[in-house]
């Protein structure tokens, strides 16, 4: 299998401090892999890196997408979200006060072109584009398992259901990578179960990677191909689940020195 | 219900009030003569005023704390009357027909003051609805949305004194220029902060105005331009009379025009970008949404609907100076949106007609007006920051059975 | 003194350009002249930096408080006047309702337009804020009047002044002195009182500064009254520089000591004086050797080029936005 992403020696400073060290992380086409590491080792800022919101102090970013590989570090985020990286967020940020479906629509903002000229004028071309925003927009809806929910407001929904959402628009992008910042975060196991789910549909349907950030490790263990562990900004490991769950490297750095046996 | 407590409170809110407007409002001195003039009447109306005020002020809160749905104590009466009948398509329709007959009749039966004052209203619903994209649909706060204003009227006339241009040829370049002006202006200050956006507007409107009032050489300062033509009709010369009427129904044909393309815009891969702007900056980006671009998209349109009302004013009161475009007026067309409820075409559009017809029918609220709008600013931000007429937007509805948008 | 007085010297200066002593002089009654401007500048700008540092609102309606300040002076006096009082009572009297009640009308302003949007939208307290500032001005234009009143010059000529008068007069040595006392008092209020730490601790963090028991609500009302106070000297003090006031006077001072807080870096309370003082240069020297015409918009300028290209302010650090 190829790479889709590939980081080499990405460094990102806050200040004086160091966010992220020399980090290399390559993400192959069609895989999920989870990132995983105490609290504060960087994972988010990593995907604030990926995604355009920081630019990195040193370091590349590579996507292969279709069209050919290109380097993505410090573009504006929504090129980077054209050119195929869609996310959600840590701490869920929809647009509470449009419909379900009114998200989900912006989501496909970068896939279509309807000027304001368009707008006003409706001709053939801004209709059938229109229509083709709703279909699909729709279409991903019902199979995040939204349905019931389309015209409801996005505030008004239950949470498990507004991290579904965050996942629908996302995929609304059509992206090549989809990240996901703790997406069972504050989900009940019933909740996480169908998330589990979700993702895994998600994947072999579209043909897509996602890389994603969990602290459920029987999520992670579950779900993904390959794990990898972040420590103080640095990775401290990489590999199929059933290694890391033995990684001595791994248990010290979750549970300290003494716990390794 | 009412305790013994509350009413103390109130009492001592009430004693507090007075104090608080004692020297202003109750005190006036002529240093000169030297004559005091006590004005006890005053005191006794802001008591009476705060006392119950602040009972109204708790139940309002008291409410909420309970977790009482507000939207449910606000909804009572006639606001869900409004809401209901608003929702019925038959109802819609015989309303609009009974409101554009009379909107045609109007002034055939009225005098050429009264359609003068009507077109004044109709500007304002304009202006309204073009802040309205910008303020309600976008979320950047514009504050010197009265530049863009001053801008299309000096446009006019400007071309018009040194270039005999016509109404005709101007309004479309007054929006232009407008737009253009909207652009500049924008690009250097769209990537503030809300709030520091809205101060450097407020800054851009008051550099504009004062500019105009200085600059002899190009605006003829304080003194403005006079002797502006008014719109022409097929190159006909109109009479006064004529020319209020052929104004008005200008201003209503512009007015639909507005809500037509604004009610378009606003269903629209452009409009959703605009809401999921205001709605979360972040999240808009990381959905592909370029920032600045839709930013820059929904001022320029903002600035060309006042452009091309400023074109209107110049040409319907055929003189302009830079009295007419203060930060005063930019308040004022706030107000109007904030009343009627950011985003919404139908609250803006009524808004406006209560706020620039209500002062002018009764005379005794025009010195107050300032007052109100201020006073409407705080009051819709506490109580009800979605608007009076319609509680939200309308939304954009998915019906399965429906394929037509 | 004041404009007339200064628009004499640049003629002179245009009569007799070798004259050095003449350039000289004019050159520090600009100088004096923009410390006493900045001086009441950065008691403004204080008001707007500390509340924006707690609650990050911009109070709008700051201005319209020295507005009343001076008004509540004006009023005072003319009444002392009239039966009789003389000079510095009058003054200090005056000083004393003005502080008093724009410590009041800051206190109820924020328990009104602002406690209850705290948990609203950022744009809702500034849309709030704004509304009052056009309340206020209102209130005062129906209440009193929409002219100009002559305000009584409230400040003593001192003896040993007389030579330096043309230059710098008692009236600014006072304001130059006020402001500085206050701003000492100030200081040593927010650095080594018990409330100034509290405050502190606030602009740090609000929520964890309530976590530690700190009453925030009463941290936010001692912040408005504070700043309210501030405003009130300062509307004393260059009322009866100038010489007179109406209810407008608030609205392009305000914004004058907005520019400087954000000048200084809002937030920063040293910044806030930092900034009063540069405003103020920058507009003696401007006014003094350009042209008056444009003073306003002198301000303006500044203020949307320094919030374009450097809205930290001239000596703050930008922050990251978290995510």
């Amino acid at each position: 299998m190829d790479n889709l992403l590939s980081v080499n020696g990405l460094i990102m400073d806050f200040g004086g401090l160091r966010a992220l060290e020399d980090l290399d992380l390559h993400v192959k086409k069609g895989e999920i892999l989870a990132l995983i590491g105490p609290n504060g080792a960087g994972k988010t800022t990593f995907f604030n890196c990926l995604t355009g919101i920081y630019r990195p102090a040193a370091g590349d970013i590579c996507l292969t997408t279709p069209g050919g590989s290109m380097s993505i570090a410090g573009l504006p985020p929504h090129v980077i979200t054209k050119k195929g990286i869609a996310r959600t967020f840590q701490n869920i940020r929809l647009f509470p006060n449009m419909t379900v479906i009114e998200n989900v629509m912006a989501g496909r903002h970068c896939r279509t072109n309807t000027g304001i000229a368009g707008a006003i004028f409706r001709g053939r071309a801004a209709v059938k584009e229109e229509l083709e925003v709703v279909e699909r927009s729709y279409e991903i809806i019902k199979k995040a398992g939204l349905a019931r929910y389309v015209n409801e407001l996005a505030k008004n929904l239950p949470y498990g259901e507004q991290r579904r959402l965050e996942i629908a628009r996302a995929l609304a992008t059509e992206p090549l990578l989809l990240l996901l910042d703790e997406p069972a975060a504050g989900l009940n196991s019933r909740e996480t179960k169908e998330l589990d789910m979700l993702i895994s549909e998600i994947r072999d349907l579209y043909k897509i990677s996602i890389l994603l950030i969990e602290h459920d490790m029987k999520l992670v263990m579950s779900i993904s191909d390959r794990v990898a562990v972040m420590d103080y900004g640095k990775k401290i490991a990489e590999g199929r689940p059933d290694e890391i769950s033995r990684n001595s490297t791994v248990i010290k750095a979750y549970l300290g020195e003494e716990f390794v046996a | 219900m009412i305790n013994f407590s509350d009413i103390k409170k109130s009492l001592l809110i009430s004693v507090w009030f007075m104090f608080l407007t004692f020297p202003i409002m109750v005190i006036r001195v002529n240093p000169i003569d030297k004559i005091v003039e006590w004005r006890w009447l005053n005191m006794i109306l802001v008591g009476a005023a705060s006392f119950i005020a602040s009972f109204a002020w708790k139940h309002y809160f008291d409410k909420k704390e309970k977790g009482k749905s507000v939207k449910t104590f606000l909804k009572s009466g006639h606001t869900v009357f409004i809401n209901n009948i608003a929702d019925k398509k038959r109802f819609r329709l015989s309303f609009a027909f009974i409101l554009f007959a009379s909107a045609i009749i109007f002034p055939f039966i009225f005098s050429a003051y009264q359609v003068n004052i009507i077109t004044t209203a109709l500007v304002y619903v304009v202006l309204g609805l073009g802040l309205n994209i910008v303020v309600g649909i976008a979320g950047l706060l514009d504050l010197g949305y009265v530049a863009f204003y001053a801008v299309g009227a000096y446009s006019y006339g400007l071309l018009n004194h040194h270039f005999g241009l016509g109404f005709w040829a101007v309004l479309p370049a007054g929006a232009l220029i407008a737009a253009l002006f909207g652009i500049l202006l924008g690009f250097p200050v769209l990537r503030l902060r809300g709030d520091y956006l809205a101060i450097v507007t407020l800054g851009f409107g008051e550099i504009i105005r004062i500019t105009l009032e200085n600059w002899n050489e190009f605006s003829s300062g304080p003194s403005g331009i006079a002797n502006i033509q008014r719109p022409s009709l097929f190159g006909l010369e109109l009479s006064l009379q004529s020319a209020a009427v052929y104004i008005y129904f200008l201003m209503i044909a512009l007015t639909l025009f507005t809500v037509f393309v604004v009610k378009r815009l606003q269903n629209s891969r452009i409009g959703r970008a605009w809401l999921a702007l205001r709605e979360d900056e972040t999240a808009c980006e990381a959905m592909g949404i370029n920032k600045t671009k839709t930013k820059l998209s929904a001022f320029a349109l903002g600035a060309t609907w006042a452009g091309m009302m400023g074109v209107m004013f110049a040409a319907k009161t055929t003189f302009i100076n830079p009295a007419s475009f203060t930060f005063h007026e930019s308040a004022m067309i706030l107000s109007i949106v904030v009343l009627g409820g950011m985003g919404s075409v139908s609250g803006v559009t009524a808004a406006a007609f209560v706020l620039i017809l209500l002062p002018e029918y009764l005379r005794a609220f025009s010195d107050f007006r300032m007052l109100f709008f201020g006073a409407i600013l705080v009051i819709m931000m506490i109580f009800r920051p979605q608007g009076l007429v319609s509680g939200a937007r309308r939304a954009y509805r998915f019906n399965k059975a429906d394929d037509k948008i | 003194m004041g404009k007339r007085g200064r628009n004499l010297h640049r003629d002179i200066i245009l009569k007799f350009n070798f004259d050095s002593v003449r350039f000289m002089e004019y050159f520090f009654e600009l100088l004096l002249g923009g410390l006493t401007r900045g001086s009441i500048y950065a008691l403004i700008a204080l008001g707007y930096t500390m509340v924006y540092g707690i609650i990050e609102l911009i109070n709008f309606a700051h201005g319209e408080i020295y507005m009343i300040g001076a008004f509540t002076a004006l009023i005072v006096a003319s009444l002392l006047t009239i039966y009789g009082f003389h000079g510095v009572s009058i003054l200090i009297l005056a000083s004393v309702a003005a502080v008093i009640y724009s410590s009041a009308y800051g206190f109820t302003i924020e328990k009104i337009a602002y406690k209850p949007l705290r948990r609203a939208p950022r744009l809702s307290p500034l849309i709030s804020a704004i509304g009052m500032s056009i309340f206020l001005q209102n209130y005062v234009r129906l209440a009193q009047t929409s002219d100009f009143l002559p305000f009584p010059s409230l400040i003593p000529e001192f003896g040993f002044m007389r030579d330096y008068e043309h230059i710098f007069s008692s009236a600014e040595l006072v304001i130059f002195i006020a402001a500085a006392l206050i701003m000492a008092m100030l200081t040593f209020l927010v650095k080594l009182t018990r409330m100034g730490m509290a405050m502190r601790a606030s602009a740090q963090d609000r929520k964890m500064a309530m976590l530690s028991g700190v009453d925030v609500d009463r941290v936010i009302s001692v912040t408005f009254i504070t700043g309210s106070a501030l405003a009130a000297v300062g509307g004393v003090l260059i009322a009866s520089h100038i010489g007179q006031i109406n209810f407008s006077i608030g609205f392009i001072a305000g914004i004058k000591a907005f520019t400087a807080a954000v000048l200084g870096g809002i937030g920063s309370i040293p910044g806030a004086v930092l900034g009063g003082f540069f405003l103020g240069w920058a507009e003696s020297f401007a006014t003094g050797y350009v042209s008056s015409d444009y003073e306003d918009v002198f301000a303006f300028a500044l203020l949307v080029l320094i919030l374009i290209f450097k809205p930290e302010g001239l000596i703050g650090r930008s922050k990251a936005n978290k995510v």
